[in-house]
């Protein structure tokens, strides 16, 4: 049987690395989005995000999750009955994680 | 000897139901599970939101905070929060099956495992805050 | 005083005659000590002949009477009536695979990924017998022994959500088997073994987990699965970051 060069490891290496930056980072900083900032109990002007070193960490943080939620999601669309249309997904999925990591470059280096 | 092959025209298929995650609460929590990783995308994706409009200006910026203080968004954030949860902890129980790490030549045992990463992730969770409570201005 | 009973709705199936499987009730004799396979067995001896179902050593070792008590993949000589009593059991054929008949499922596609892991010791350089044995420490032994312990009952098939979509995939048993000697010190065929990597090998699995919970031996083949994820994944990465390297 001819072994089929696969390049899954590479999107299972993403998901794997994306799942561990969500484990142990996403909850705190919904905390701090979502309710610390909001609600007055801290103040936050951005200034912290011009910092090089931070654009760097919250690029790491954004992007490895998304390739976490693409593989994870087109496989999840493939288990509830949708893969008919398998390649259309795989684009979707995989692709809007490309895209994204463009645009999360792009929206920090404007900062 | 032959091996005696069924009459495959004979052989009754049943069929798997699009709702199979329905039918069992452990296939139901594997369900939530993989769908915790929507609502991650989701938040960070607002939270990019959010980085866009600072580059935007510091009006920008402190408007669409302003935004996330109504009710509506802080739903999200609370539903988001319970989902990243979940996420995080069936992560770290999924690590403790993958990882065998040992004290000399024991294994330690999955709960425990478990309970190192989520005593980890508070550590890292502490880090996080203290930092940006010592950074932002 | 009468004798307590419990109901047993057993599908039936015959392929000469039935278009579809039907459900069939029999009340037996409700005995503290019976398990499902003494129910099934009294059934036959005593009530109706002409159920059809598979079982042998009726200790939990031989798996051959793997069924669907109340929805759940269980060895029948294992799932005890004092534990569903006074509630009706249903027993159904293993899910996920064709029905020959009544209880009896066909696995020709178990057997045929069975043995497309090439589940023995592959050497690149065959020793003679004159040397001797193979020598392997105790902890060599250890990676791999508990993969060694399935007995080919096919309970993580039918817990297996992936398999019941994808009849494709490799599945728990065969790929933790080509784990377990992919993990034999004894062993040096693991690029033949390349079936593991391809699609609808390791790569179909999203970790439900369920082939473990189910498992009777406790094999863990969600364990394998994952593990062989890993070095897998690890080999990829340093075979393209660092292609000087041979293994």
């Amino acid at each position: 049987m001819a072994t089929e060069k696969t390049i899954e490891p590479l999107w299972w290496g993403l998901f794997s690395a994306g799942g561990v930056v969500a484990a142990f980072l996403v909850p705190i900083h919904i905390i701090l989005v979502g309710f610390a900032v909001p609600l007055g109990w801290t103040t936050d002007t951005g200034a912290l995000y011009r910092l090089w070193w931070v654009k760097l960490y919250l690029f790491v943080l954004i992007v490895l999750p998304l390739y976490h939620w693409a593989h994870r999601f087109y496989f999840t669309l493939n288990d509830t009955g949708l893969k008919a249309i398998n390649k259309l997904l795989a684009v979707l999925c995989y692709g809007g994680a490309i895209v994204g990591t463009f645009v999360t470059a792009w929206i920090l280096l404007k900062i | 000897m032959s091996a005696v092959r069924p009459d495959a025209s004979k052989l009754y298929h049943r069929k798997m139901p699009a709702t199979w995650w329905l039918t069992k609460q452990s296939y139901f929590l594997f369900m939530l599970r993989e769908l915790s990783s929507v609502f991650v995308a989701l938040f960070l994706v607002v939270y990019l939101c959010q980085l866009y409009q600072l580059s935007q200006g510091p009006d920008a910026y402190s408007a669409f905070t302003q935004k996330l203080s109504s009710p509506g968004w802080i739903l999200f954030h609370l539903v988001a929060l319970l989902f990243a949860l979940y996420h995080s902890f069936t992560w770290f129980q999924s690590s403790a099956v993958v990882l065998q790490l040992r004290i000399g030549e024991r294994l330690i045992s999955r709960p425990i495992v478990t309970a190192l990463h989520v005593g980890a992730w508070a550590i890292v969770s502490v880090v996080v805050l203290v930092l940006f409570l010592a950074l932002k201005s | 005083m009468a004798e307590p009973t419990i109901t047993l709705n057993v599908t039936r199936y015959r392929p000469d005659k039935d278009r579809a499987p039907t459900t069939q009730s029999y009340v037996v004799p409700y005995r503290e000590d019976w398990v499902v396979l003494d129910a099934l067995n009294h059934i036959k001896d005593q009530m109706d002949g002409t159920l059809s179902y598979r079982w042998s050593c009726r200790m939990g070792v031989c798996g051959s009477c793997g069924m669907m008590v109340n929805g759940t993949p269980k060895l029948t000589c294992a799932a005890f009536l004092r534990d569903y009593y006074p509630q009706e059991i249903r027993v159904e054929p293993l899910v996920n695979f064709p029905i020959i008949r009544d209880l009896v499922i066909d696995m020709t596609d178990f057997m045929d990924k069975l043995k497309s892991v090439k589940p023995w010791i592959i050497r690149k350089d065959e020793k003679p017998v004159s040397e001797g044995e193979y020598l392997q420490t105790p902890a060599e032994l250890e990676a791999f022994h508990q993969f060694t312990q399935c007995i080919n009952c096919m309970l993580c098939y039918a817990a297996c959500p992936v398999y019941g979509l994808e009849p494709k995939f490799l599945g728990p048993a065969a790929i933790a088997l080509g784990y377990r000697y992919n993990m034999d010190s004894r062993d040096q065929g693991k690029d033949q073994r390349e079936i593991l990597g391809n699609h609808d090998g390791i790569w179909d699995c999203t970790f439900v987990g369920e082939c473990s919970v189910v498992c009777p031996k406790h094999v863990d083949p969600a364990a394998a699965i994952q593990r062989s994820k890993v070095d897998t994944t690890k080999n990829w990465f340093q075979s393209i970051l660092m292609p000087w390297g041979q293994r």
